[in-house]
Parts: C-alpha cells; sequence; structure tokens
C-alpha cells in the first residue's frame, strides 16, 4: 500500500494524493441514500499525462480505478465499490477553445458547468451551453457522460448528443481521440466516422478515463422568457408536451408537480422557456406557443399561469439554485431522486404511480419532467428527500427509490444514472446478447477489471 | 458543539465554493488543496462525522480546519436560507473543540501562546507596541472624539505599521481629533475568536473594553477591518458597546464634499474588498466613495468584487499560521493575477493583512512593474496636494 502511495506521489505530487481518513471518508460517498465504500486513495490528475501514469500504475498492480467529476450524481457511481483509488477529475477544468464559428467548445473533464457559463458570459457572450439543474460546480464531462439533459434539452436533446468528441485514456494506459478530433484539428462533429463515443456514453467509468471533450454551443438570446401551462389531468400532458415541443420554440420545457409551494399542489406545471433576438420576436414565438395549446385553453382544462416578474426571473435561472433545497425540506440534508428517461406517453402513469409510491413510503417528494428533444423522450424525475441524521428514513427514502426503479423498469422506461442494484435489474431486463456484447467490449477494454468495478455487472 | 445540529443538513452541493458568477473557486482553502475534504461542506461532513467517532483526531483534521479563511464566502452563497448564517459558525465551533481538546496544529498553539505571553502574535515586546507613531507626534488618547486602534499588524507588522502611519497622518492632516493608545494598547482577538479560543478571546474582548471605558473612549476608528469586526459585532456581547468605524468609513466622510485637491493624471486603481468590511459587514461602498473621490482615478473592478471577492487568504488566523500554504494556486496569488489583469496600475487595499498578502503575492507573480499594492490612505495621500 505505502509503495503505490508513493508511487502516485511521483505522479502527482504529495500535494495532491491522500490516503488518510479524512478524504477515505469523505470520497466513500455522495449525498444519496447508497452506503459508503472507501477508498485506499484519492488522487487529483492536472494532465492527460498524469491520468495516463495512474492508469498504468493501476493496471500493474490491479487496482481497481474510479474516475469521479463533480461527485454530485446521487446514485453512489464514483463510490470505490471494491477500494482502490478515486480519480479526483477537477484540477482538469481548462477551457481549451471556444470555437465561435463552428459553435462548439473543447473543455478538459474536470470543468465545471458554471465555470463555462461564466467564461461564455464573459467573452463568448453569445453562446451558451446546455446547463442543467445540478449545481454549477458539477463537471461538463460528468453530466456528457451519464447522458445528462438540462436547460437546452427540448432544442438539442440529451447532453451526450450535444458531444462533437472526446480524448480518454483507456483503460490500458493509450490515449484515444473519437471523432473528427481524430482526423482534423477541428472538434466540429462525431460524424461521419465510427462513432466511438458509445464506448463512453453511460457506462459509468467502466471503460476508460475521459479527458478532455467538446460540446455543442447555442446561440445566447438577449430577449428570454418563460411561461408556465398548468393542467390538473396528467392524461393531457403528453399531447400538450408534443404540441410545445413541436412549436420548436422552445429551449427547455420542464414538468414539475410538488406539493410545495402550496399554490402548486394538484396541479402539473409544465414551464417553456425560449429565447429570442428581439422583442417582436419573443412575442411571435410567445403567441405560437399559446397558440399550439389553444384547444386546451379553449376547453378551459388548461391555461398560463399569470407570472410576476420576479418568479419569471427564478424560473429562468440556469441552474436552479432553488432546486437544492429541496434537501432541507425536513431539516434533513439529503435527497436523491430516480432519473426515468421514458416515453412522453407514460406521462400520466409515471406521475400516478410515483405519486403512490411516495404517499405510500411517506417521504417527502418532488415529481417532474423534463421534455428531451421535440419530446422524443423525457427524464421522468422523483425525487425523495430524507434526514441524513436518522437511518430509518434514510432507508425509507431508499426503499422508495427501489421502489420507483422497479416501476420505471415495469411501464417500459429505464433509470438514469441508476444505483447498482437498479442497474442489476435494468441488466435483467436486458436483451442478454446486448449484455453478452457490453462484457465483450469491456473485457476487450479493460482486460484487468480495473475500471470502476462492480458497475454494470450482473 | 454548538451548531452541531446543523452539520447533516449540509447537502455538500456546492455553492458554497463558488461566487455568484460561477467562474471559479471562491473558497481559499478549497482553491488550494482540491481535495472536496477542504470545502465548507467537506467540513461540515467530516466535523460530523469527528463528532460521531467515524474519524479520529488528527493532524490532517486540524489542517482541514484551521486552513479555513473565514472569508464567509461560504455564508455568502450557501443556498440553504435556514441555516446558512451559521455554517462559518460551526466551522469555528468545531475549531473550537478541538482547542477544548488541546488537538491544534502546532503554529495554532504557537499563536494562542504568543497572545498569552506577549499580547500580540509576533511576540514582541508591548513596549513597543507604540512604535509605529514615532515622529508623528500623535497624542495618546485623552479624550479626542476618537481613539485610533491600530492593531497588531499596525503596531508590529512592516507593511502594516506603514498604512498605521499613513492613516493616522491623513487622520492627523484632516484635522480629526482622535488618540491612540500606544503600548497600553491591546490585541483586538478577532483572529483568536476565528481559531476557536472562545474563552482567550473573552478575556482579551473583556481586557480591552475595560480599558477603552476608563479612558473614557466612546468613538473608535480601526485600522484593519478584523479589529472593525471584532469590536462592533462581538464586544457588545460583554457590554463593549462603542461607536466603531474602518478608517475607510472615516476618509469618506472626510471626501464627502466631492472631489479630492490633488493630483489628476488618470490612474486605475482596482479595490480587493476586504472579507471583514465587505462580506461579514456589507460595507462595499464606503472605500469605492473613497476612490471615486480622487480626482483622476478610474476604477477598474475585477470580476470577483463585492461579495463575490476572493479573500486574500490571510483570514482566519492565517495571516499568521499560514496554514492555507503558499505556490501558484494560493488565493493571495490567484487574486493578484485577477487584479493586473484589469489593466489596473494599483491594486488598492483597506486591510493590512490584505496589503501584506498581496504585496507578498505580487513579488510571487513578478507582477512589481505593472501593478502597485496600496491602501487607501496612502492613495489618497499621494493624490493630495
Amino acid at each position: 500500500m505505502e509503495e503505490i502511495y508513493r508511487e502516485l506521489v511521483k505522479i502527482v505530487g504529495e500535494r495532491f494524493v491522500s490516503n488518510q481518513p479524512e478524504e477515505r471518508f469523505l470520497y466513500s460517498r455522495d449525498p444519496g441514500t447508497m452506503e459508503p465504500h472507501a477508498p485506499d486513495w484519492v488522487v487529483m490528475p492536472n494532465t492527460t499525462e498524469e491520468v495516463q501514469k495512474i492508469v498504468r500504475l493501476a493496471n500493474r498492480q490491479k487496482i481497481p480505478l474510479v474516475p469521479m467529476g463533480g461527485g454530485l450524481v446521487l446514485s453512489g457511481l464514483s463510490r470505490p465499490l471494491q477500494g482502490g483509488m478515486v480519480l479526483d477529475m477537477k484540477r482538469m477544468n481548462r477551457i481549451l477553445e471556444v470555437n465561435e464559428a463552428s459553435s462548439y467548445v473543447v473543455v478538459e473533464a474536470g470543468a465545471s458547468q458554471g465555470m463555462l457559463q461564466a467564461y461564455l458570459k464573459k467573452h463568448h457572450p453569445r453562446l451558451k451551453h446546455s446547463i442543467p439543474d445540478a449545481p454549477p460546480i458539477a463537471t461538463i464531462g460528468g453530466n456528457v457522460l451519464i447522458h445528462g439533459s438540462g436547460h437546452l434539452s427540448a432544442a438539442g436533446g440529451f447532453h451526450s448528443e450535444m458531444l462533437n468528441g472526446l480524448e480518454v485514456v483507456l483503460p490500458t494506459g493509450e490515449v484515444a481521440r473519437i471523432g473528427s478530433c481524430s482526423a482534423s484539428p477541428y472538434w466540429f462533429s462525431r460524424s461521419p466516422l465510427p462513432d466511438l463515443a458509445g464506448l463512453f456514453l453511460g457506462w459509468h467509468g467502466t471503460t476508460g478515463v475521459v479527458t478532455k471533450l467538446a460540446i455543442k454551443l447555442f446561440p445566447a438570446r438577449p430577449w428570454n422568457d418563460v411561461g408556465i401551462f398548468v393542467i390538473e389531468d396528467p392524461e393531457l400532458a403528453p399531447d400538450i408536451i408534443r404540441r410545445l415541443a413541436r412549436v420548436q420554440v422552445a429551449e427547455d420545457i420542464l414538468a414539475w408537480m410538488s406539493p410545495k409551494p402550496d399554490w402548486a399542489k394538484g396541479f402539473q406545471m409544465i414551464n417553456i422557456a425560449y429565447g429570442a433576438e428581439t422583442k417582436a420576436e419573443l412575442t411571435l414565438k410567445r403567441d405560437l406557443i399559446r397558440e399550439s395549446v389553444r384547444p386546451y385553453l379553449e376547453r378551459k382544462v388548461g391555461g398560463f399561469m399569470p407570472l410576476p416578474p420576479d418568479m419569471k426571473v427564478r424560473f429562468l435561472e440556469a441552474p436552479q439554485s432553488t432546486l437544492a433545497v429541496f434537501a432541507d425540506v425536513n431539516k434533513g440534508g439529503g435527497f436523491e431522486y430516480v432519473g426515468a428517461i421514458m416515453p412522453v406517453e407514460l406521462f400520466a402513469p409515471a406521475f400516478r404511480k410515483g405519486l403512490e409510491i411516495a404517499e405510500s413510503r411517506k417521504v417527502p417528494y418532488s415529481l417532474g419532467a423534463r421534455i428531451v428533444g421535440l419530446a422524443h423522450c423525457m427524464m421522468f424525475f422523483y425525487a425523495y428527500a430524507f434526514n441524513r441524521a436518522d437511518q430509518a428514513d434514510v432507508r425509507r427514502a431508499q426503499t422508495a427509490l427501489e421502489d420507483t426503479n422497479a416501476m420505471v423498469l415495469e411501464m417500459g422506461g429505464i433509470p438514469w444514472k441508476a444505483e447498482t442494484p437498479a442497474q442489476k435489474q435494468i441488466i435483467k431486463k436486458m436483451d442478454p446478447n446486448t449484455f453478452a456484447l457490453m462484457n465483450r467490449l469491456r473485457a476487450v477494454l479493460d482486460p484487468q477489471g480495473i475500471m470502476n468495478p462492480g458497475n454494470w455487472e450482473a | 458543539m454548538e451548531h452541531a445540529e446543523i452539520l447533516h443538513r449540509c447537502f455538500r452541493c456546492g455553492y458554497c465554493k463558488l461566487p455568484g458568477s460561477y467562474q471559479d473557486l471562491n473558497c481559499p482553502s478549497y482553491l488550494q488543496y482540491r481535495f472536496e475534504t477542504y470545502s465548507p461542506g467537506g467540513r461540515m461532513w467530516l466535523l460530523r462525522a469527528w463528532l460521531d467517532e467515524e474519524i479520529p483526531t488528527s493532524a490532517r483534521l486540524q489542517e482541514i480546519l484551521f486552513s479555513c479563511t473565514a472569508c464567509g464566502n461560504c455564508v455568502e452563497h450557501c443556498v440553504f436560507p435556514k441555516f446558512k448564517a451559521d455554517v462559518l459558525n460551526a466551522i469555528t465551533a468545531g475549531r473550537g473543540e478541538l482547542v477544548n481538546e488541546g488537538s491544534v496544529p502546532r503554529r495554532v498553539s504557537d499563536f494562542f501562546k504568543a497572545i498569552h505571553l506577549y499580547g500580540n502574535p509576533y511576540k514582541l515586546p508591548e513596549a513597543d507596541r507604540g512604535a509605529w507613531a514615532k515622529g508623528l507626534g500623535l497624542e495618546p488618547y485623552r479624550g479626542q472624539e476618537y481613539l485610533f486602534f491600530a492593531g497588531c499588524a499596525g503596531s508590529y507588522d512592516e507593511r502594516g505599521r506603514k498604512m498605521a502611519r499613513a492613516v493616522a497622518g491623513l487622520l492627523q492632516d484632516r484635522g480629526v481629533s482622535f488618540g491612540i493608545l500606544g503600548a497600553l494598547e491591546r490585541c483586538d482577538g478577532n483572529e483568536v475568536r476565528a481559531m476557536g479560543e472562545a474563552g482567550l478571546f473573552e478575556e482579551i474582548a473583556r481586557h480591552n473594553i475595560a480599558k477603552f471605558l476608563d479612558a473614557g473612549v466612546v468613538k473608535i476608528i480601526t485600522l484593519s477591518p478584523h479589529a472593525y469586526h471584532a469590536i462592533r459585532n462581538y464586544y457588545p456581547r460583554f457590554n463593549g458597546i462603542f461607536q466603531v468605524l474602518h478608517y475607510s468609513q472615516v476618509l469618506a466622510r472626510m471626501m464627502s464634499k466631492g472631489k479630492d485637491q490633488g493630483a489628476d493624471t488618470p490612474l486605475t486603481v482596482t479595490f480587493h474588498d476586504p472579507c471583514y468590511l465587505g462580506r461579514h459587514n456589507q460595507d462595499y461602498l464606503t472605500p469605492r466613495m473613497v476612490l471615486a473621490a480622487l480626482p483622476g482615478v478610474e476604477l477598474a473592478e475585477m470580476d470577483r468584487a463585492r461579495v463575490d471577492a476572493l479573500c486574500c487568504g490571510g483570514g482566519g488566523g492565517n495571516f499568521f499560521t499560514d496554514l492555507l500554504g503558499s505556490g501558484p494556486d494560493s488565493s493571495s496569488r490567484v487574486r493578484v493575477r485577477e487584479a493586473a489583469a484589469t489593466g489596473a496600475q494599483v491594486l488598492a487595499v483597506a486591510c493590512p493583512k490584505c496589503a501584506k498578502m498581496l504585496e507578498d503575492a505580487v513579488k510571487a507573480e513578478a507582477l512589481e512593474s505593472a501593478l502597485r499594492v496600496m491602501d487607501l490612505a496612502e492613495l489618497v495621500q499621494a493624490r493630495s496636494v
């Protein structure tokens, strides 16, 4: 153990390696409900070359290696289930290139969402990236690699679909570039080459350590607005969402259903955020959105909620800082959610069953759905708060999450960034040949089985 | 432990690590060390684990707790309205637990010992305390309108003394009625308090309060925002109620009649908000009013200013204990690079600790030819006829 520590010190310097109880404690857990697993070492590389050396060391010594971004996934994916090293990537946080003409940015994998947002606002104010509602310290790399979504997902799909290319240290230590950057100085696209990015997206760090990536940028419009369409029958939601999305005006469509604040209880609120170059264009877009749901307005089964300016500002905030506050709903400090990727047509049962689980398990809840693409699918979230200081309450939330994962799979959805038990549930439902292919690919890429072991295993 | 009931309520969302713009890391110890353990949320979780005996008392834990600069960025940017005000108080209380256990880093115990033995952290004779005023012809305090409180840095630190002389000289020139305690002055105790030594702080505060009251002090001008904070916000707990002003607030009053007379050659200045004037006491305007009153001075704000200012790294006792350490990621060096990026010729400060920390950082960054650190009073003097 001591020899490994010394080797790591040689690679990254003494300041950036720890085998101390404090780091072993903190990096054994995330803010969610999953039980802790302590690493033997926490290492913070600063360059791709350092990552390579660490990976080669891990290979030689057959030591598990778990890459970590912001550590905010909540489902415990960066806990080292079999000990070994946690690779905290946040020192690699440089913004390397912004290509205004082709609307992309190249960043190191540990660059934070907030840092990029601020950088673009200052240096490229006409461009923005799709920011998730995770706190701004969350990393761009981490969110793309888990197939995240965010404030431009109605316009641009999953964040993994906004990925133009990446640099990855393979589990055997070689560096590979994926996408146009593998054959060109530009990071403009993953097409037209064989799309090897799929070897690293959604794999929870089991196939390599991504060190750089390029993502698409979108216009940052000077005029922005948000409307909230309110209904009280979830059966109406799929058609309304489809109509709102197909106008192709919204940047973000987010439904939310929560017992708090009081005025929202019992309703389904659908936020539609959009931007424009001029006031006239904004007005036109607002009219188009209204027109799209006219039949529901006429039937008086839905309507736009009048929003005071301060509330609009809050709903346009990206990320929404108030979301984290859900953790303190019962002075408990914790929440976790199942994010279920599923077809929009399942909105009503997804909502009803989620409500049943939350009420039967007596957990404080918040439900909602971020629409991806032109209502091509949604990330339906079931967030449950818990009291970190009360193990029975944590267990209650865990049970609600387990029930929800099972319910989602039963309905035909798939839990996103699933906890390891939920991964096993997914594998059970999965075509055996698909899982066999995953294992074959993994064996080829990671012959020593060092990369985040315990994930995507039956 | 006081505030233990909020430790588990921290979600570790990380807003506390950032400024409001999210542009870069704004927690000095997290910026420097990068381990999650050195972030405010990390400290909260570690403290809980330590109280629950999940982790032992260790040198590492001590370093983690005492490297906090108490800058208040975490309090400012925490998104949990129901307990954010006590985030820093919890960390201070945690330090207090370690102090009570006698488990503090050597540099911290040396600091406390120096205060006990010498009444100052420099281990210099109390008799030398008033030496900074030599040759200025300042009067001892004898019932003048104000007591000018130089504090330890203003009395013993070379950079601080220069600043104390500039401030006192300016007050003298402008006819402000004030006196000093000289050798009778004692440490204000702010760093002692921030390092969790509540008992020693109370002793210091009571001593100073008695001294002030005996002398008939009603109004106090402090050189340091640290002293301003302690006397203004903590001395009242021991019945020490005084009208406390930071010297920038007196300068602003003196200059409120319009543009000051003097040199008007163009000068671009950026201002570094001291944490104990800014975030801890919400005064962001006064120093800027002083700068605005100077002819020819143009203020170029840093990206991180006011509530978002990056601490110089000298707070929470680190000016003396330096548990934060040095290097390119030390907040003082990051801060002067940020100041230089504004194109300013002068980095204006209003705190002797900031002055020293940032001046050293300018040297470390080899920015001496581009950027000069000047305190507000020095700047006013230089621009006056």
